[in-house]
């Protein structure tokens, strides 16, 4: 009892550590939250400059500043460093930032793994990105790194990509096992699990998503390295084995992978909307159980990536029906978010113009999706632009804008100074437009006939290809308006206060603005106001 | 000549998109039923997205106008509607029932590869496609034909760049032709927009499908599925003639066949042989092994200044008849005729500096006897 009274007292003058060492060393959730979003936003530039290496390679027809195999390292390397460098640590980021100030506790659960999940990822990347130096290049067989191109036609380079994939999934389930420890052990006196914010729920769904699908991951990439360097024959024909079992095994990861990139997004907008609407989010309960549904609907649809494989018909009608099934559950969040908007009493600060985007953007995704899951159509679609349009569509401005949102939604509350809103909104509006102007010409491409991941295309792809080299140097150097905002922010800016905005609801913005070190030292007794019975 | 090249270079920069401006913007009706059927299916769903759009955007821009705080708005204290949200969960489900039914039957008729009435076996190399008419002696590989000085921007692109091949596909009109797919190396994927086909070929595995096409013409597509450093340049064309065509152009094959064996009869120079072999050097090997023989390090072996290409011609023939498992080596034995062989490895053994001497087309014609 009095080691533990003196542990409390200690931590009472424990601010940060001195220089680098206060985040070399830091348990703080704040702290490693900072740093997961630092290395996000560092990762989506640099996966940005990859982007617009292809881009202006497409920019005409015919090879004019890369050679193909280095195209193709740009396109697997810009799709991971995407995918594993900047939307799932953004969201881990933010995770850590957020997830205990709104259950109300001091920290996260597991402080120790928490530095440890962080400070594996800088290294996974650098050795990930050391392989463009290295003979025959970085690893050039698609972000899907489909067997036996990945395999047996592999540059040297993919046993370096193998062992950083294993330290990204070693870093995720650690992250995820936090989040999970952090929420069902550490939330307020009172708040039972139907009182948690929205955001709180769809990190729980996804945290279990991770722990599942990460292991698949790192068995598919096991595999892989049996196949390479110890003569096994997981995927190769002649050994017995088959290249179709990696594309399974692959997207059984693949698509759950899909809903954790997306389902903290929705967390985020369903925060958001009600805050700048004025009026309580419609439908709590149905946002919940509609997260799930997808969750567990994510399981069975993975086939749906590999419909020109050559499945039996009877594997095709079934994973198209539970595909488009998932529009469902889809549908539902949009009518809510939408129901929410109705009759509210809007105000459009920048976090709210990013959401009201993502939902008309993230459906239009949708749209291009629900197109795809019918197979018979997919045979036009598949491997083409038109799939680029579409995932693009759900990851740019869903994923990407919601962590924008989520980022000037709460920057007040974490530096404890207003940004400058006007540039906000500027920044919005040139991402806005140059999203569009990248990715919508993409879906006319796709249908016109052009495949992805080609150097060079025919002539009648050269008009559209030139619009979306434009829109993606229009949106990729508006980031820098972000940078230059949040830095700027950091420093200085009108004081914010505790609520930061007329509208917000919840216990982070009970705590001041920027909020103590240890988030909660004394449990807040929690009420939620829309319960009857409380 | 190099002020030319750059002149070409900028007039080619600028004339190509302005020309080919077409701006297709949807998927083509293409050239079968099943295409059309595809086409349909396409057309309802987008039709019934853009409806939903129209009405879910519809409320939601309503909102945006009316219900803004700058307008006066106060907020209600409207939530949760039973009734609602059942509607919003049913109705949605009819739709998508509506939805998979016609999807279904079409998919179910693409699935009907019975009664067809000539087989096809298509097999995709990195990168080029070979057709072999099964149960006819009719075999051989199909590449791309764009000169490299196009894709270089040295020379003006012409109307088909990077659709264009060497010897088409060739099946008659009004028949139904059955495709079995495989592959040689990695995955490809062979899709003529057209048509509507679209089949991953798989090392090892054998995937079936067919089309029928109604109307002689000329379809093109590409490879769908990344398959390596020139996935982007093995293209497909489809040449559908009218059965009378068909028998003609499959007579002429066998003409073909025996003009072949006698050319292998004449006594080719070293001359001849370095001039023929680096035609079929700039098809076949370039992709790999480089223009100037000068390989990519760490992938492709260089064959300038390569220890094989002067010492004992027995290895290096092997290693090109042959090819090198495991590696992305393949045997050009079935690819190309004695000519053909005995003319690359001649060249390789002589340009770019390498020394080492001729391969005659007896001594390929007796080892593939072997």
């Amino acid at each position: 009892m009095g080691s533990l009274e003196q542990t409390v007292h200690s931590t009472d003058h424990h601010g940060p550590a001195k220089g680098i060492t206060r985040w070399l060393y830091t348990t703080n959730h704040k702290d490693i939250g900072t740093l997961y979003l630092l290395f996000s936003l560092t990762m989506f530039f640099v996966g940005g400059c990859m982007a617009l290496t292809i881009r202006a390679e497409l920019f005409q027809p015919g090879l004019q500043l890369i050679m193909p195999e280095f195209f193709n390292q740009m396109t697997t390397m810009h799709g991971l460093i995407m995918v594993f460098g900047a939307v799932m640590p953004a969201f881990v980021g933010l995770a850590n930032w957020m997830i205990p100030m709104m259950v109300g506790s001091p920290d996260m659960a597991l402080p120790r793994m928490n530095n440890w999940s962080f400070w594996i990822l800088p290294f996974a990347f650098v050795m990930m990105l050391s392989t463009l130096l290295m003979e025959g290049g970085a690893p050039n067989f698609g972000w899907t790194f489909y067997a036996p191109l990945s395999t047996t036609y592999a540059p040297p380079s993919v046993t370096y990509f193998i062992f950083a994939v294993h330290m990204m999934g070693i870093s995720s389930i650690m992250g995820a096992i936090n989040v999970i420890a952090t929420i069902l052990n550490m939330r307020a006196p009172g708040m039972k699990l139907m009182d948690m914010p929205l955001f709180v729920w769809t990190w729980l769904i996804t945290a279990f998503l991770l722990i599942a699908v990460m292991p698949v991951l790192a068995g598919v990439v096991t595999m892989m390295l049996m196949d390479i360097h110890f003569g096994t024959s997981f995927f190769d024909a002649a050994g017995g084995g088959d290249p179709v079992l990696f594309q399974h095994v692959f997207w059984f990861f693949g698509h759950p992978e899909v809903y954790i990139m997306i389902l903290p997004a929705f967390g985020i907008v369903s925060e958001i909307i009600p805050t700048f609407a004025r009026k309580r989010l419609f439908g709590y309960t149905s946002m919940v159980y509609a997260t799930g549904s997808i969750a567990i609907l994510s399981f069975i649809v993975w086939a749906h990536h590999m419909f020109t494989v050559g499945l039996p018909l009877a594997g095709e009608l079934f994973f198209m029906y539970t595909t488009m099934l998932i529009a469902v559950p889809t549908g539902v969040k949009v009518f809510n978010w939408v129901a929410t908007m109705f009759r509210g009493s809007m105000t459009f600060e920048t976090p709210m113009l990013f959401s009201l985007a993502f939902v008309v953007l993230f459906t239009i995704g949708g749209f291009s999706g629900l197109m795809l899951a019918i197979a018979p159509a997919d045979f036009q679609y598949h491997d083409t632009y038109f799939v680029v349009a579409h995932f693009h569509y759900v990851l740019v401005p869903g994923s990407i804008f919601s962590i924008m949102a989520a980022a000037y939604y709460w920057l007040p509350k974490w530096t404890g100074h207003m940004y400058n809103e006007a540039m906000g909104k500027l920044h919005f509006w040139l991402s806005f437009i140059g999203v569009n102007i990248t990715f919508f010409p993409m879906h006319f491409l796709g249908l016109a006939g052009m495949p992805r991941r080609i150097p060079d295309y025919a002539l009648q792809f050269a008009d559209f290809n030139m619009v979306a080299t434009f829109g993606a140097f229009l949106f990729g150097f508006s980031q820098l308006i972000f940078v230059y905002n949040v830095i700027s922010c950091a420093r200085s800016g009108k004081k914010a206060t505790a609520r930061v905005w007329e509208g917000s609801h919840g216990l982070e913005w009970t705590l001041p603005s920027p909020p103590p070190y240890h988030s909660f030292t004394e449990p807040p007794v929690f009420t939620n106001p829309h319960r009857e019975n409380s | 000549m190099r002020r030319n090249g750059r002149v070409l270079l900028l007039a080619g920069l600028f004339y190509a998109p302005l020309v080919s401006a077409d701006w297709q913007i949807n998927l083509i009706e293409g050239a079968t039923e099943i295409s059309r059927s595809v086409y349909n299916l396409h057309m309802v769903i987008f039709y019934i997205c853009v409806a939903i759009a129209v009405v879910v955007f519809g409320v939601m821009f309503w909102s945006i106008f009316w219900h803004r705080k700058s307008r006066g708005a106060k907020a209600a204290h409207f939530h949760e509607s039973t009734w609602v949200e059942i509607a919003w969960t049913i109705v949605p489900v009819i739709i998508l029932v509506s939805m998979a039914v016609p999807a279904s039957t079409t998919l179910i008729q693409m699935y009907d590869k019975n009664n067809a009435e000539l087989d096809i076996q298509i097999t995709g190399y990195q990168w080029k496609w070979r057709y072999q008419y099964l149960n006819q002696d009719i075999d051989f590989f199909s590449s791309l034909a764009t000169p490299q000085e196009q894709i270089i921007n040295e020379q003006i692109k012409g109307d088909n760049y990077l659709l264009e091949v060497d010897k088409p596909l060739v099946i008659p009109a009004g028949k139904k032709v059955r495709f079995l797919l495989t592959s040689n190396d990695v995955i490809h994927s062979w899709w003529v927009p057209a048509l509507a086909v679209k089949k991953d070929a798989i090392p090892g595995f054998v995937n079936e499908s067919w089309t029928l096409v109604d109307e002689p013409g000329i379809y093109r597509g590409q490879c769908a599925e990344l398959c390596g450093r020139d996935h982007g340049f093995m293209p497909i064309v489809v040449e559908v003639k009218s059965p009378e065509d068909y028998q003609l152009w499959v007579a002429e094959q066998a003409n073909l066949k025996v003009a072949e064996q006698q050319s292998a009869q004449k006594e080719w120079s070293q001359a001849e042989l370095m001039i023929r072999g680096e035609e079929v050097y700039k098809a076949s090997c370039a992709a790999c092994h480089q223009f100037e023989g000068q390989g990519i390090p760490g992938i492709f072996p260089a064959l300038a200044g390569s220890p094989l290409m002067s010492g004992d011609s027995a290895e290096h023939v092997d290693a090109v008849l042959h090819g090198r498992s495991g590696t992305a080596m393949q045997a050009f034995a079935e690819q190309l005729n004695t000519v053909d062989l005995a003319a690359v490895i001649t060249y390789e053994r002589n340009a770019w500096g390498n020394q080492g001497g001729a391969v005659t087309v007896q001594q390929i014609t007796e080892l593939l006897k072997e």
